[in-house]
């Protein structure tokens, strides 16, 4: 046999590996490197240097979401999102798109519950275009009964082709809601069907007008570009559009959840069942990141892959399941959830397969993981972590995502050493806190009987 | 403004990576096409095997799929465990896909990394172990996903169509098979299909990172010297497409939202008009929000969310497509506005600015698909596949530039023909005339 085969079993041997990997990362500290800088109106910059080719992704992260939507208006938020493309006083409605292809360029918007973001992705001297075309919607935004009429239609067929098609996301929506008891990050980003309907175009630009305020902006820019550039550009376009008084994003926040809840949902058109968990999990604080740290470790361990301890217990070793995996979202605003999901093998039932479950977070918290497991999981994370500034556009995303979520750019940078440092004891501390029944739901999906 | 749009153009800079694809060969016989970027510690390499779903064996479709899913479970020494463990620990990732006329892989590792990702990429494609439970865990996981795809409504729109479109031929089935032939595939078929399909006389390989010509050729010979030279014969035919001559078939099926695929015949990779054809249908369908369906069917009427065309060219067959999602009662409409406008981009062209535009789109935004080692990989393997040269990317940008509006007009009337094209609607529609 040929080729060189370490074998990287022992303990030791894993933690040169993780101290290997974080001397690789390039020779400046840090994930990204961003540079960063603040207009007078209070528009944040943040700049990812990157020069191995001549193209720039630019993007504005609004520090507002659909957890920010107006009581009664679910997915207020999300169709402004649509309705940015409709219209200034100088870029008539749907121009803005042909403009950016026109260009050469990408671009797209997306909507989450915590921030709502827009980008093009350009050749690198098209950057002030793109700059002017966001500058000017940011501030000028005009719509026609007729554009928000017909834009109406578009959302509710983009929820029919996300939601009502598929019982996998109905079910998906009943369980956040359920998680929720208080917290707007109960209503689904798309918006309640109901409420869809009743949008209107002063709901729309009541939003624009609370929310879309440079003060309340982050300009992203990654690619072939120096923070000079950008800041000067930036001044030109940006910086004449005055700062506005931003409400505070104080949203309903949880009570204290006392039972754990049931989510049944059955229907014709799933064919084979499902069990999904959450539970309601702390998010990653500014302060205090090592436990966000230690409970995403844990997450890897217990069901992060094939070799993790849901997959190898459940569909493995007792073949009880097809699938199982889980999840914790650290990046948050408010407090987030910790997932576990599963599909059962033919044969058996939801039932048994969440009885082996709780005996597998039973094992755990009784015995505890073992330390080659959590190591292999923190080197697995802290080496992928390389692979992000593999793509150029990476960047923009993944720090404004972090920002509008309450984070700093330090914050993100640190994430590497932050995982490395978290310790066993940590990380089951923290799986300990965040798997309280208390504060879970757990719900089936099924097909009709 | 075209004139404008023009000097944009000129403007553009070229892509970065047009001049630094270098040709490797290696002692051992293999080609690759690498592109060194050392500022990054990641090497990625995507590569393919002539073959696919298409050289499944009728009674065992879904051989190629299955094999996909399994090479990784358990190779050499390591049993599945372990193997997933090493690519764990060091953050490597290999995985394969079964597309219908090729088998894809691809590897990515930190640099420092490189010499475990390639021994356990060797293992995979080399010494499967094929263990009975792993077998039997895929099967199952397979099977089921096969049951949810018979639920999906865009799934079954277009499955149905694909089986009307090529009857006997290979290409009627999806890769995934069938539930009679997963539960009948065993390792034999698997390694029946390996000795079939993995052999180096139709391998290309792409490779980016930081890796030098000679460890990247070293390392190849060492991953793929191990296979035959030749693999077996394609004995896929030329295909015959059954068209169903202008007809609509509906589905019943119980979703808010009609699933609707149509499409007919459409054009080889290696067909002189492509350039035309590609420029064509970005102009028709390529771009939701900038194509001309995109402006009928979603923005002046609020029919759809996503509505597009596009060409596919199989090794066998070319294919013009296209989808839509309406709600039930709107799919008459929709249907209606998409074949309005399929016949009037065939009788009456595009517009020398649309054409501009869509030049100006295509290649202006072709250097934003280079940036990640993994996207530039695929490129080059794609280029090889296809036999576009090694200069390609410095030429595409004037194989685009040359279709003129004549060009257009030619291959529009070649495919946009709605008696040659057929529809599958998947859902409740309500406002289709009585027998579909």
């Amino acid at each position: 046999m040929h080729g060189n085969r370490r074998r990287l079993s022992t303990m030791r041997e894993l933690l040169v590996a993780l101290t290997a990997v974080l001397l690789t990362l390039p020779a400046q500290a840090g994930l990204f490197n961003p540079k960063t800088h603040t207009l007078a109106n209070g528009l944040e910059i943040v700049v990812v240097e990157d020069h191995r080719a001549p193209v720039v992704s630019h993007m504005v992260h609004y520090r507002t979401g659909a957890a920010d939507d107006f009581p009664g208006k679910s997915g207020i938020a999300h169709f402004l999102e649509h309705l940015m493309f409709k219209g200034t006083p100088t870029v008539p409605s749907g121009e803005f798109s042909r403009i950016v292809a026109r260009n050469g360029g990408q671009e797209n918007a997306l909507t989450g519950h915590d921030m709502t973001a827009y980008f093009q992705n350009v050749a690198s001297d098209r950057l002030e275009l793109v700059m002017r075309l966001e500058a000017d919607r940011m501030a000028n935004l005009q719509l026609t009964p007729a554009d928000v009429d017909l834009e109406r239609q578009v959302i509710l067929e983009e929820r029919r082709s996300r939601v009502d098609n598929d019982p996998g996301s109905q079910f998906g929506e009943m369980m956040r809601a359920t998680q929720f008891l208080n917290h707007p990050y109960g209503r689904p980003v798309i918006g309640w069907e109901h409420e869809m309907r009743a949008l209107s175009l002063e709901d729309a630009l009541a939003f624009h007008r609370r929310y879309y305020a440079p003060n309340n902006a982050i300009l992203l820019v990654a690619g072939d570009v120096t923070l000079k550039q950008v800041v000067a550009l930036a001044e030109t376009y940006y910086g004449p559009i005055p700062r506005r008084d931003v409400p505070a994003r104080v949203r309903a926040q949880e009570p204290r959840q006392l039972a754990p809840r049931r989510v049944v949902l059955s229907d014709p058109r799933v064919a084979h069942p499902s069990l999904r968990r959450t539970y309601l999990a702390p998010r990653r604080n500014s302060e205090d990141s090592s436990q966000a740290a230690a409970l995403r470790v844990f997450a890897t361990v217990l069901g992060g892959g094939t070799v993790s301890r849901l997959y190898q217990e459940l569909v493995v070793r007792q073949k009880i399941a097809l699938s199982a995996g889980a999840f914790y979202d650290a990046v948050s605003l408010d407090p987030s959830l910790f997932g576990i999901y599963a599909t059962p093998a033919s044969g058996h039932t939801p039932e048994e397969l969440e009885q082996a479950i709780d005996r597998v977070l039973q094992d755990v918290l009784r015995d505890g993981l073992d330390l080659e497991e959590i190591e292999r999981a923190k080197a697995g994370m802290v080496a992928s972590v390389v692979y992000a500034r593999d793509s150029i556009f990476r960047a923009p995303r993944v720090l404004g995502d972090a920002m509008t979520a309450g984070l700093s750019v330090d914050d993100v940078e640190t994430w590497p050493d932050l995982v490395s440092a978290v310790t066993s004891e940590q990380v089951l501390a923290a799986g300990r806190a965040v798997l309280d029944p208390r504060r879970s739901v757990t719900g089936y999906l099924l097909p009709e009987s | 403004m075209r004139y404008l749009a023009i000097l944009l153009f000129l403007l553009l800079p070229a892509a970065a990576s047009a001049n630094d694809v270098e040709r490797v060969q290696t002692p051992g016989g293999l080609t690759a096409w690498l592109v060194r970027e050392p500022s990054i510690p990641v090497i990625a390499i995507e590569f393919s095997f002539r073959g696919g779903s298409a050289l499944d064996p009728a009674e065992r479709k879904g051989v190629a799929n299955m094999l996909s899913v399994l090479l990784d479970e358990g190779a050499g020494d390591l049993d599945s465990l372990e193997f997933q463990k090493r690519l764990q620990e060091q953050a490597i990732h290999i995985g394969f896909d079964a597309g219908r006329d090729h088998f894809f892989g691809s590897l990515r590792t930190l640099s420092q990394n490189r010499e475990e990702a390639f021994a356990l990429l060797r293992l995979a494609l080399t010494e499967p172990r094929f263990d009975p439970d792993p077998v039997a865990r895929m099967r199952a996981q397979l099977r089921t996903r096969l049951r949810r795809s018979e639920n999906d409504p865009g799934a079954i729109a277009s499955r149905a169509w694909f089986r009307r479109a090529f009857g006997d031929h290979p290409y009627a089935e999806p890769s995934i098979g069938t539930d009679e032939s997963l539960e009948a595939i065993d390792a034999n078929d698997l390694r029946d299909y390996m000795r079939r399909v993995f052999a180096r006389d139709g391998l290309v390989i792409g490779a980016v990172g930081d890796i030098t010509p000679d460890d990247l050729a070293a390392a190849l010979d060492r991953i793929f010297g191990d296979l035959p030279k030749n693999g077996a014969a394609s004995a896929v035919p030329e295909a015959e497409l059954q068209l169903a001559g202008g007809s609509l078939e509906v589905i019943e099926f119980d979703v808010p939202q009609s699933r609707i695929v149509f499409g007919g015949p459409g054009i080889r990779r290696n067909d002189p008009d492509w350039y035309a054809a590609y420029v064509m249908n970005y102009i028709l369908g390529g771009g939701t929000l900038t194509s001309r369906l995109g402006l009928e069917v979603r923005e002046r009427r609020g029919l759809a969310y996503g509505v597009s065309s596009y060409l596919m060219p199989l090794n066998h067959a070319g294919l013009y497509m296209g989808s839509v999602g309406t709600q039930n009662s709107r799919v008459a409409e929709t249907v209606e506005v998409i074949r309005t406008e399929i016949v009037r981009l065939r009788d009456d062209g595009v517009t020398a600015e649309e054409l501009a535009d869509a030049k100006t789109y295509l290649n202006g935004s072709f250097p934003l698909h280079l940036t990640s080692s993994g996207a530039i990989a695929g490129i080059l393997a794609a280029m090889q596949r296809e036999d576009l040269g090694i200069d390609y990317l410095q030429r595409r940008p004037e194989l685009i530039d040359a279709v003129t509006q004549d060009d257009v007009r030619r291959v529009a009337r070649r495919l946009l023909n709605p008696q040659e094209m057929f529809t599958i609607v998947v859902g409740r529609p309500t406002d289709l005339p009585s027998g579909g």
